[in-house]
């Protein structure tokens, strides 16, 4: 891979205005498939959950699941859309070893919703209303595996397998309008956009939206025009970026590269690109020709879809609140301030902290958690915090037992990381592993006695009002007990024995 | 609307992922030529009105199947027809450095 | 030669539920028809006697054991091998498919096990029911039993030279432009093209799917109609199958009278082009049906000019995306060039192998009349025109109950004839195109013989959508009338086939 000239991200802004474009698909989470009766599951052994339909033997026909398409007006209705009063199925043709029929089962002119908008709040607290073009109901392809070659990628692969497992899984395309004037937040933009058409889905239950796993894609669109040029500038389409953090990135990239060869009076090839996590970059992919020629037309097996005024108005009643709004509330209901509140926007932890709280926690101290020792050790693993194992339940168990004393901070924090290998809930922990704080008095004082021993001064010192020599017997007592004792106790006992004498 | 030639021809084919030798290209622009010419009719039939479209010949609307799991194939079954396979799935050559 | 291989199917069905014949018995003679005709008609693809004989034992035992069967059970059946079968190869014509045994039944396959008649074999056709004479089948042509040099129809030849030939007593054939009853016509039987969505698709291998029907083919009408009772009806596999019942077509063959009933002749198919022995018998007809009291009213449907043209272009679109699936990954031929080809190299090299030319020539036609820049003069507007015709139809139905004319232009032509000119073959469908195009039902029915050949005539009945009964009632009241007159059956005109092995 050629090393792309980049431009400084300053001076890309100055020179030129940046329009982005965004294609989100979204994965739902029916039972079955778009076109058959086959699970909507991953991770089963290859080509068990596949069927004449799905694996488009001669003779079969698709047939469409109400669920989907009812989670698709859902979708739509959340964004905003006008619902299609006829929307049809359209045939996508073109070849590829992991699409079986060689056509993708979609939507073209007439998709099933259109034309809403979404408004999203960006880290820096300004506020920007991202126009939704349209959303469509589409299958997803299957799953090649490339076999030899030194990478295991396409490149070199001697031969590949082909899974059908995922072809047919319902998915949900939603496609903006060019998104104009975020300047220097476009990346940003890009990213926090994503994250509210996740939380959006979420919270209509319609899909898992786990990132890591494909729920949700993201193919970002990123083309430069000097600043007050009305005509826009060629696009590249970025692919398949499937973190939010990598979505930044990746439109953070191609705005310098792009910057840089136009400035150089080099045109941009109007392309897909392809977005490499390890290298932070971007790397060229086919070039737009016209074997991208897709010849749409009618599915002819299958007839348009008309939802009826009613199932709309039932659906848009069953609408959770808007993101926008559950962000207001929550932050009002947890205390936050505001730059609290934006540090767990962030770190997308809205859902951990919420489903912590109602488990019990105190909101400051999930939110403590979950910003503090869990963000660390996510990114000591180069993880994204809200892929770790564990749930809100048991971080607010950890809470409650350091509330109650039972754990003090270095305790809890060698529980958590025995919570994330798996071992189970924090009680079962501190029982199984004899982790409780040692509040027995009879044992500290014990300790106390035997570190004063060895320095008798301390108590006159004390007793003088000099506090800090208090540290070099509590420190003694702590590393005799291993560190199960509870400090403030043995202050407080030593204090005590001071003033006793 | 374009007139076929043998580069179209070749496109088509391409685009049909049909390999055609020179013989058939020659064939087939000449017999292409003679029905698109045939087929352009349609138009015809068409001039100075507005008609909308037909793509079901029978119009019908909102044909549903509920979210219900049903059986699938094994995956014995599932390769059966497959000309090669391995580790359960169906084994392919190499794809173009394209992507 | 047994003479129940002559006797119409429901005089057999009768003869098996007194128990005067085994469905044992019944097979065998078929069978051994086909063994002594079929090298010279090569109706058959594919027989398999001992599964034909096992399911005609296993109905033979549950007769006998008191069980309450399906009225046509232990009737033997052929189907065109554009069906799927579990038991069966299944072709559909093509080398692309040699030796594929489908690992589903289709619908209607599946209502003929149910119903417990006996597979005799699947019947040749035009490689993917593209054409009008089966010389396109990759496998040989079939041959007309009235003139082994003659063509037998198409794309269902099998189907129609194997009743015609009495190796079966009824047959399954399907109907994308009157590849049911072209055949019907030039070997003097009778078949019939349900409402579009009467009778299941699915597992019928695709054609073009907004045109295809299967349906009955036999030698009489009541016969046709006991089998189009037993393979229609609603199938939640098919999204453009009927919800509703259309009523028994038995009873409706059964009524014997036309009085009262409105006849509609279509001034557009009839005169040039069509043979003169073709037009007499028509006229003849014409007469009978006025002398039994019907009305004969003149329609006009000014755009039947324009319907090859649309039909020669939808047809192809949705066969250049239904074929698409033939791509050697997952069934079908795989065929590999030299050295070490990629996947779109060894595609194209299976499909180029293969398809045989007519498939080639329409899937590279409906390629080009979808492709961006072509598809609102060919595609689209094929679309439009299509409004036209229904909306003649309809027109014409305002004056007439049925529709008649001649099934085609002409007798059946030689073998060779029109092989290498595409456009005079597709001229042959001049008559039945307009019916798919409309999506409502077409039957033909002998006429007799034309003077100049004394080869077999057929009639045509059209219906408006649904009101396949009508083409029953008028069709078997015209059946008697001829057979009273010749004092024969007009299958029993056919000349004798020299006998072999």
């Amino acid at each position: 891979m050629a090393k792309d000239e980049l431009m400084n991200y300053e001076k890309a802004l100055e020179m030129f205005e940046v329009v982005i474009g965004l294609e989100v698909h979204v994965e739902l989470n029916t039972k079955t498939k778009m076109f058959c009766g086959c699970r909507n599951e991953f991770g089963d052994e290859p080509n068990t959950n596949v069927c004449p339909i799905c694996i488009a033997l001669p003779g079969a026909l698709p047939a469409v699941n109400r669920t989907a398409v009812e989670s698709s007006i859902s979708i739509g209705l959340a964004l905003g859309c006008e619902i299609a009063p006829n929307g049809r199925f359209a045939r996508k043709n073109y070849f590829y070893p992991d699409l079986a029929k060689n056509f993708q089962t979609s939507q073209y002119d007439e998709p099933i919703a259109f034309e809403g908008e979404l408004t999203v709040e960006l880290p820096s607290g300004s506020v920007h209303t991202v126009q939704i073009e349209r959303a469509h109901m589409e299958e997803d392809a299957g799953k090649l595996t490339h076999i030899g070659g030194s990478t295991g990628r396409i490149q070199g692969a001697e031969y590949s397998l082909v899974d059908y497992n995922r072809a047919g899984v319902p998915l949900v395309e939603i496609v903006t309008k060019p998104v104009y004037g975020a300047g220097a937040e476009a990346p940003e933009l890009a990213a926090a956009y994503v994250r509210s058409i996740r939380e959006i889905v979420k919270g209509l239950g319609v899909s898992d939206a786990k990132m890591e796993r494909g729920n949700v894609r993201c193919d970002a669109n990123v083309s430069l025009r000097p600043h007050g040029q009305e005509k826009l500038g060629t696009r590249t389409e970025t692919k398949n970026v499937n973190s939010l953090r990598s979505i930044e990135r990746a439109v953070r990239y191609e705005i310098q590269r792009q910057a840089a060869l136009l400035a150089k009076g080099t045109a941009i090839i109007q392309e897909t690109r392809h977005w490499h996590e390890d290298k932070g970059a971007t790397s060229a992919g086919r070039p737009k020709s016209d074997a991208d020629d897709y010849r749409y037309f009618p599915e002819p097996d299958l007839v348009p879809v008309q939802p009826s005024k009613e199932l709309i108005e039932s659906l848009r009643a069953k609408l959770p609140e808007k993101p926008a709004d559950r962000r207001k509330r929550v932050q009002a209901e947890w205390g936050f301030a505001d730059l609290e509140f934006r540090d767990v926007v962030n770190a997308d932890l809205l859902d951990q902290i919420e489903e912590t709280v109602r488990a019990g926690a105190k909101p400051q101290a999930a939110r403590k958690w979950w910003t503090g020792e869990l963000a660390r050790i996510a990114n000591s693993q180069d993880k994204d915090v809200t892929e770790l194992e564990i749930s809100g339940a048991y971080v607010a168990e950890l809470a409650q037992l350091v509330d109650a004393g039972k754990l003090n901070d270095r305790l809890a924090r060698e529980v958590l990381t025995y919570v994330l290998n798996g071992e189970g809930s924090p009680t079962k922990i501190v029982a199984a592993r004899g982790l409780e704080v040692v509040s027995d008095d009879g044992a500290l004082i014990a300790a106390i006695d035997a570190a004063l021993a060895k320095q008798p001064d301390v108590l006159d010192a004390i007793r003088e009002g000099r506090m800090q020599a208090a540290g070099a017997v509590i420190g003694a007592v702590m590393q005799a007990m291993k560190g199960s004792a509870d400090a403030g106790r043995v202050r407080e006992l030593l204090i005590e024995k001071a003033n006793a004498q | 609307m374009s007139e076929i030639t043998p580069d179209l021809v070749r496109h088509l084919a391409g685009l049909s992922r049909i390999l055609v030798t020179d013989e058939e290209v020659e064939r087939f622009t000449e017999q292409l030529s003679l029905i698109v010419d045939s087929v352009a009719k349609v138009n015809e039939a068409l001039a100075g009105i507005d008609v909308p479209s037909t793509s079901h010949p029978i119009p019908m609307a909102n044909v549903f199947r509920e979210d219900i799991v049903e059986p699938s194939l094994t995956q014995e079954q599932a390769l059966s027809g497959a000309p090669d396979s391995g580790e359960g799935r169906f084994r392919v050559a190499a794809i173009l450095d394209e992507e | 030669m047994s003479e129940l291989i002559r006797k119409n199917a429901s005089e057999l069905v009768e003869l098996l539920k007194t128990g005067q014949v085994s469905s044992v018995e019944l097979t065998q003679v078929h069978l051994d028809r086909s063994a002594a005709v079929d090298q010279d008609v090569h109706s058959y693809l594919y027989q398999s006697p001992e599964t034909a004989l096992a399911a005609a034992a296993d109905i033979d035992r549950r007769r006998a054991a008191g069980e309450k069967l399906h009225d046509l059970a232990g009737l033997p059946i052929a189907v065109k091998d554009n069906l799927t079968t579990t038991d069966a190869p299944t072709t559909s014509g093509s080398k692309i498919l040699e030796g594929w045994i489908p690992p589903y039944d289709s619908t209607v396959v599946k209502r003929i096990r149910e119903a417990g008649l006996p597979i005799l074999g699947k019947t040749n056709l035009d490689e993917f029911a593209m054409g009008s004479s089966t010389e396109f089948s990759a496998f040989g042509p079939s041959r007309n039993p009235w003139d082994l040099t003659r063509i037998p129809g198409g794309s269902g030849g099998g189907s129609s030279s194997v009743v015609a030939s009495f190796q079966a007593p009824v047959a399954i054939g399907s109907d994308t432009g009157g590849s049911i009853r072209f055949p019907a016509s030039v070997t003097g039987t009778v078949g019939n093209k349900p409402t579009y969505g009467a009778v299941s698709r699915y597992g019928l291998i695709a054609l073009a799917s907004s045109l295809d029907q299967v349906g009955p083919v036999s030698r009489n009408v009541l016969d046709s109609a006991l089998i189009q009772d037993l393979i229609a009806g609603h199938d939640p596999h098919d999204s453009t199958s009927l919800p509703e019942s259309l009523g028994s077509m038995a009873d409706a063959a059964r009524k014997l009278d036309v009085k009262g009933m409105r006849i509609g002749v279509i001034k557009e198919l009839m005169g040039e082009g069509f043979q003169p022995g073709v037009m007499n018998r028509f006229k003849e007809s014409i007469a009978l049906l006025e002398q039994a009291g019907a009305e004969i009213v003149e329609v006009s449907c000014p755009n039947f000019e324009y319907a090859i043209a649309a039909y020669y272009l939808i047809l192809p679109a949705e066969a250049s995306s239904n074929l698409a699936k033939f791509d050697s990954v997952r069934f079908g031929l795989r065929v590999a060039p030299e050295g070490n080809p990629t996947i779109e190299r060894v595609m194209a090299a299976t499909r180029e192998a293969g398809f045989g030319p007519e498939v080639k020539r329409r899937i590279i036609l409906g390629t080009y009349a979808l492709s961006s820049g072509s598809y609102e003069h060919f595609y689209g507007a094929a679309l439009k025109v299509r409004t036209l015709i229904q909306r003649d139809f309809a027109a014409a139905f305002e004056k007439a109950d049925v529709l008649i004319s001649p099934t085609a232009p002409t007798t059946a032509f030689k073998i060779g004839e029109k092989l290498e000119d595409p456009l005079a073959m597709y001229l042959n469908d001049i008559a039945t195109i307009p019916a798919n195009l409309a999506g409502i039902p077409g039957m033909s029915i002998p006429n007799g013989l034309a003077d100049e050949d004394g080869l077999p005539v057929g009639l045509q009945l059209l219906a408006p959508a649904r009101a396949d009964a009508r083409l029953y009632q008028v069709g078997a009241a015209l059946e008697k009338m001829h057979e009273d007159i010749w004092g024969k059956r007009m299958i029993d005109f056919a000349p004798e086939l020299e006998v072999r092995g």
